[in-house]
């Protein structure tokens, strides 16, 4: 019986000890609900959405500052996941802020490039490689499609191009809702 | 059920979830004897004819090749390279239409054929296969370029190699061809039937198992009996044919699996993890071909049926051929032909044009009248009368699938097992509200995978702004440090006459230093211009005109700041 007590008794000051030892070990730092919104978020970092970045919207979102619909890069599918995460419906997208374009990446005009280094200071996610007074140039693996380089170009040379099209990245499209069936043949004796 | 057909007496079968009993439409294509296609004057070859790396060209425009050769290698491990089915010059190397259900074109090597079909220098023929290590016959498998023929086209020598963690019992050879109209596998176990004997034997040896189940739908009594023949002939007790009852599915890996043994593959997961490897019997044949005689997959059987096209038949062709030349040789099209279609009725997919090759996956090419493909029914609302579960042969639960494709709801829908379906079609079959659930599912999978690349790609871009963030931050402080240094300097100088003197002095020596530059960079010599072409010089003033013209841009730019 005495054992008993002293055994529980030990095992239970050890899980104390363990559990409040680890939730000082590994706290998570920052705030886990703004990750997990910002997690869903597309990270182009446009600024579309009246926010400086996909961080900071995230944040508004979670503070109940801001609708989940203003997002045009992430379009229908952010939407849906946000409201998911969030329990909320879903609504459509919030038409002042822009609308859901096919994804495009910036190209320089390599001819017309000043080398004025605006652009690169423009770019949120450091896709364009350049010095002053030389030749620029887009790293298209890098590039968000953003546009923010687009308005201060002093001379207009930096143009949207969109992602062409290739097998690997081709997508089954939804289904037309008016037209329903198999291929398959039916019954055919 | 079956059973009038079937001999099963033998052996316990059991039964899947589910399935469907369709009008088979298979004796159209099998009056003719088996027999090789002609030589088309050109081959047409998709770098991508299998699952994973597409192959990486070895060959130039123009050089001259060999039937066999090597003409793209496979790039990582789930890869295959691609052969020269015939012998002549390559003629071009880029984009054409491939057969795909986008209808885009895809990088292909188009051979012009020399009508020789002389053979290259072949790897040995490895005879002893049973005292070869299996990774030697992997090795084999692989640089021959065989894919699953069954359809898949997965690289069959990546599924030889399940790992030390799945010891493998089994192996399955599918010989079900469950789907209506097609007949290559049938052909080729009743004429073949050796090959897929041999085939056999080569695999369990190299995947390590004791015994071999070959099963076959009950619809093909003539295979059957020649495998048999086959088996009895080459005396090996582990290999036995099974016939199966006439099912679709059962072609399904994982149905074919529960059909003959009772055993269910995990959701989510691979045969391998229960000790089974599944190969179609096209395949085991290219694996003999490639062990035992050390040629490449140069050549498949197709089906080639429907009422769009005169003589329904089964052919060898060689990998490349376009499909309108085989058409051609069957005789061309009827007036009925309204749909052409690769693959069977239930899975296979409509081609935009007959200028497509025919590729190691093109099982068959169904020619298909209206009244064999009649244009879809108008999708009415689901009625929940829970037919498409019912025949489901994965267990699923299309309706509540097809509910959360339809609101794009992909993390609902993996949570309904969304890529355990098999895409079989059986639920769209059945649906009485013609909804074409398979479409929706074949949307939401490819929403999916591409959403998982978004995900990746957005976490990349997160980092990089983030390290953009940190940056500009740590220049503003050191921005700031250097002003409140230079104020601290400043506020020690003992007094501001001769700072101010000190100021003066040093824009002075930096105002010569910068004139000193200049002059210094101004005689630029321009270096190798001793040989050059016209071309050349104007291209220099060029360049030249147009450094001027930026500088003068930049300094316009620079003030307009
Ligand atoms: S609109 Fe979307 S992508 Fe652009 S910054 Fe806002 S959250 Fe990011
Ligand atoms: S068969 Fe069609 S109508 Fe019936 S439950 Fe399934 S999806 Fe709905
Ligand atoms: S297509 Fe998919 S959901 Fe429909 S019956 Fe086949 S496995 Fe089931």
């Amino acid at each position: 019986m005495l054992s008993a007590v002293i055994a529980i008794s030990a095992l239970a000051l050890t899980f104390g000890l363990l559990l409040g030892y680890s939730a000082i070990r590994f706290r998570v730092e920052g705030d886990p609900v703004v990750d997990r919104i910002d997690a869903l978020l597309p990270q182009t970092q446009c600024g579309q959405c009246g926010f400086a970045g996909c961080r900071p919207y995230a944040q508004a979102i979670a503070q109940g500052e801001a609708e989940i619909n203003r997002c045009p890069p992430g379009g229908e599918t952010t939407i849906i996941g946000l409201a998911d995460l969030l329990g909320r419906d879903v609504v459509p997208l919030d038409a002042e802020r822009g609308e859901e374009k096919p994804k495009a990446v910036a190209v320089i005009d390599e001819q017309v490039c000043i080398g004025c280094t605006l652009c690169i200071q423009a770019c949120p996610v450091d896709a364009i490689l350049g010095a002053a007074k030389s030749m620029h140039t887009v790293i298209a693996s890098e590039c968000t499609g953003c546009e923010l380089c687009l308005p201060p170009c002093p001379v207009d040379c930096i143009h949207m191009t969109p992602v062409e099209q290739d097998i690997a990245h081709w997508k089954w499209p939804f289904p037309d809702a008016a037209s329903g069936g198999v291929i398959a043949a039916r019954e055919v004796h | 059920m079956a059973a009038a057909r079937s001999d099963t007496a033998s052996r316990r079968l059991w039964k899947f979830h589910g399935g469907l009993h369709l009008a088979e439409n298979k004796a159209q294509s099998v009056t003719q004897p088996l027999r090789p296609a002609a030589l088309p004057k050109r081959l047409i070859l998709p770098l991508q004819q299998h699952i994973g790396e597409s192959a990486q060209p070895l060959v130039q425009v123009g050089q001259r090749v060999l039937k066999g050769e090597m003409l793209a290698r496979p790039q990582g491990y789930i890869s295959a390279p691609i052969h020269a089915p015939s012998s002549g010059v390559v003629a071009a190397i880029g984009e054409l239409p491939v057969p795909h259900p986008s209808g885009l074109e895809g990088l292909c090597i188009v051979i012009e054929t020399d009508g020789e079909d002389r053979w290259g220098r072949l790897p040995d023929a490895i005879e002893a296969f049973e005292k070869c290590a299996p990774e030697v016959l992997r090795e084999r498998v692989r640089s021959a370029g065989v894919v699953g023929l069954g359809g898949a086209a997965f690289p069959s020598s990546v599924k030889l190699n399940p790992g030390p963690d799945h010891p493998i019992h089994t192996l399955i050879l599918n010989g079900a061809e469950c789907e209506p109209y097609i007949t290559c596998d049938q052909m080729l176990m009743r004429e073949q039937p050796e090959r897929v004997v041999s085939g056999a034997h080569v695999l369990l040896h190299a995947l390590g198992a004791d015994r071999c189940l070959i099963g076959v739908e009950d619809n093909k009594p003539e295979a059957i009996q020649a495998l048999k023949r086959a088996v009895a002939a080459a005396g090996v007790a582990s290999l036995e044919v099974v016939a199966v009852p006439t099912l679709y599915p059962s072609g399904g890996e994982k149905q074919l699996i529960q059909i003959l043994t009772g055993e269910e593959v995990p959701r989510h997961g691979i045969p391998a993890q229960i000790g089974y490897v599944c190969h179609n019997v096209g395949t085991a044949a290219a694996i003999a071909d490639a062990v035992l005689q050390g040629t490449p997959l140069v050549s498949r059987i197709v089906t080639v049926t429907g009422e769009g096209v005169r003589e329904a038949q089964n052919l060898e062709v060689l990998i490349g051929t376009p499909i309108s030349e085989l058409i051609a040789e069957c005789g061309g099209y009827t007036p009925e032909v309204s749909r052409l279609i690769l693959g069977g009725p239930m899975m296979g997919f409509a081609l935009h044009t007959d200028q497509v090759p025919i590729t190691k996956a093109a099982n068959c090419v169904f020619a298909a009248s209206l009244r064999e493909a009649p244009a879809p029914d108008p999708a009415a609302p689901c009625i929940r009368c829970g037919e498409c579960a019912r025949v489901c042969p994965a267990n699923l639960l299309p309706q509540q699938l097809y509910w959360y494709a339809r609101a794009k709801d992909l993390d609902k829908v993996q949570d309904y097992s969304l890529f355990d379906c098999i895409e079989c079609g059986c639920c769209s079959y059945v649906c009485p509200s013609h909804i074409p659930l398979v479409q929706y599912y074949r949307f939401a999978k490819a929403e999916s995978w591409a959403r998982e690349q978004e995900r990746s790609k957005s976490d990349h871009a997160r980092q990089r702004h983030q390290a953009r963030l940190q940056r500009l931050e740590r220049l503003e402080k050191e921005r700031k440090a250097r002003l409140r240094r230079r104020k601290e300097d400043l506020d020690k100088a003992p007094s501001t006459e001769r700072s101010s003197e000190q100021t003066k002095q040093a824009a002075i020596r930096a105002a010569i230093e910068r004139a000193k530059a200049k002059k210094a960079a101004q005689p630029v010599q321009p270096r190798n211009v001793d040989t050059l072409t016209p071309e050349q010089r104007e291209q220099i003033a060029n360049v030249e005109a147009r450094r001027r013209g930026g500088d003068r841009r930049a300094d316009t730019a620079g003030r307009e700041e």
